[in-house]
């Protein structure tokens, strides 16, 4: 018998003995979980595990998990893991649910008889090789639902993050809010720029009072989107600089240049009326 | 090699740049451009390049040229009609074009000059600041 089939027949002989250490392994591990899920769905998914798992092993000799015949075994274990992921178990967890195969199986191979040392070794080996790199399979799959949540999610911060809003005739508001890396403030200088050709406006003013802290970078997007402003011909305030930001820009010795700050959103609004030649007058 | 038009009003001068800059056709405009300031002393040219998708970084340093040129004739530059991307690409190649106010159009940009020869050699703190 060659190795390969030998690791089958440990598995094919699967029956509700070895699914039941199986679980019990799984909660000597700590991770049954039973607050995050029930008994009888783990035995049930475990149980389709290895049935899957004898399926795989079925081909001669058995190839090695980026097989076709392992299709429906990756297939089951990846949904295992993004509804386990959901579910909120860490990827220890999750890895350590094929991991706690291996004991189980260990035991059988230690109640197999007339096996000489080399074979038994490379049978190790191979539980080795196949469970390891179930384990390491349902962390990636966790580990990609993980970054295209992460994705999808900063798609919709930059799309929501960036509404440039008419305040006045000729006045452009852009309330930021949240932190502005190198994507952001791009798409926010593209937006303003697109929007002030389009309204003609010749002021635009930019709200920080959102966003949490202004480090030398978001000073240069910030000086950056003004010099762009100002080469098609507007002008650009800068409001909402809060004491802390205030205190951070002279600790960090950070280089406004010409670009007109103002504290309050009020007092920018202001300036820009002034700039457009109008002004707000009381009735009485 | 195409020469640009110089339209003559009040005592501004007005350009419209058309086609990319090249090395040619920008040393004739300022050719053209600073015997015009002198020969009607004009206190103010508008450069509108509105029409220009792309504007690399000789064309800025061209258009800079202009205006330095101008300037020491006492004359004032102001750029009219940058486009945003246009815009964009300058300030990543960390281009500025010195000497020079910038107007959304052309008509903004008239005003501008207007407004600063009315008033004389001390022109007043305008949207370019």
């Amino acid at each position: 018998m060659t190795t390969g089939q030998r690791v089958r027949t440990l598995f094919a002989r699967h029956d509700a003995a070895m699914l039941d250490s199986w679980l019990e392994a799984q909660k000597r591990t700590g991770i049954a979980r039973p607050d995050l899920i029930d008994e009888s769905q783990r035995r049930e998914e475990s149980g389709q595990i290895l049935i899957l798992l004898d399926r795989a092993l079925s081909d001669d000799p058995p190839g090695f998990p980026d097989d076709a015949s392992w299709d429906a075994l990756r297939m089951h274990l990846e949904q295992l893991a993004e509804s386990r992921a959901v579910d909120g178990f860490s990827p220890t967890e999750i890895a350590h649910l094929v991991l706690t195969l291996k004991p189980v199986v260990f035991e059988r191979l230690r109640g197999e008889q007339a096996t000489s040392p080399t074979e038994t070794w490379a049978d190790i080996e191979d539980i080795n090789r196949l469970l390891d790199g179930l384990a390491l399979f349902t962390i990636e799959v966790l580990q990609r639902s993980r970054e295209a949540i992460i994705s999808r999610q900063q798609q919709n911060m930059l799309e929501l993050s960036t509404p440039v809003v008419t305040l006045w005739d000729g006045i452009l508001g852009l309330p930021l809010i949240g932190t502005l890396d190198s994507r952001r403030a791009r798409q926010v200088m593209e937006t303003l720029l697109a929007r002030i050709a389009e309204t003609q406006s010749s002021v635009a003013i930019i709200d920080i009072s959102g966003v949490p802290t202004v480090d030398t970078l978001t000073a240069q997007y910030l000086t950056r989107t003004a010099a762009a402003v100002r080469l098609m011909g507007a002008e650009c305030i800068v409001s909402g600089i809060r004491p802390q930001i205030a205190r951070t820009l002279i600790d960090l010795d950070v280089e406004l240049g010409e670009l007109p700050t103002r504290a309050t959103l009020a007092g920018a609004l202001a300036l820009a009326f002034e700039r457009v030649g109008r002004s707000v007058i009381a009735r009485d | 090699m195409r020469r640009v038009p110089i339209l003559r009003i009040g005592d501004c001068l007005v350009v419209t740049v058309y086609a990319d800059l090249d090395d040619g056709s920008a040393i004739t405009l300022r050719d053209d451009l600073t015997r015009e300031v002198a020969r009607i002393g004009a206190r103010g040219v508008l450069i509108d390049v509105s029409a220009l998708d792309v504007v690399d970084s000789f064309g800025a340093r061209m258009l800079g040229d202009v205006a330095r040129t101008v300037s020491v004739m006492d004359a004032e530059t102001v750029i009219s009609g940058l486009a945003p991307a246009v815009a964009m690409t300058l300030v990543e190649m960390g281009v500025t074009i010195p000497a020079t106010r910038t107007a959304l159009d052309a008509e903004s940009g008239l005003k501008l000059l207007g407004i600063a020869v009315a008033r004389g050699s001390a022109p007043p703190r305008g949207p370019s600041g």
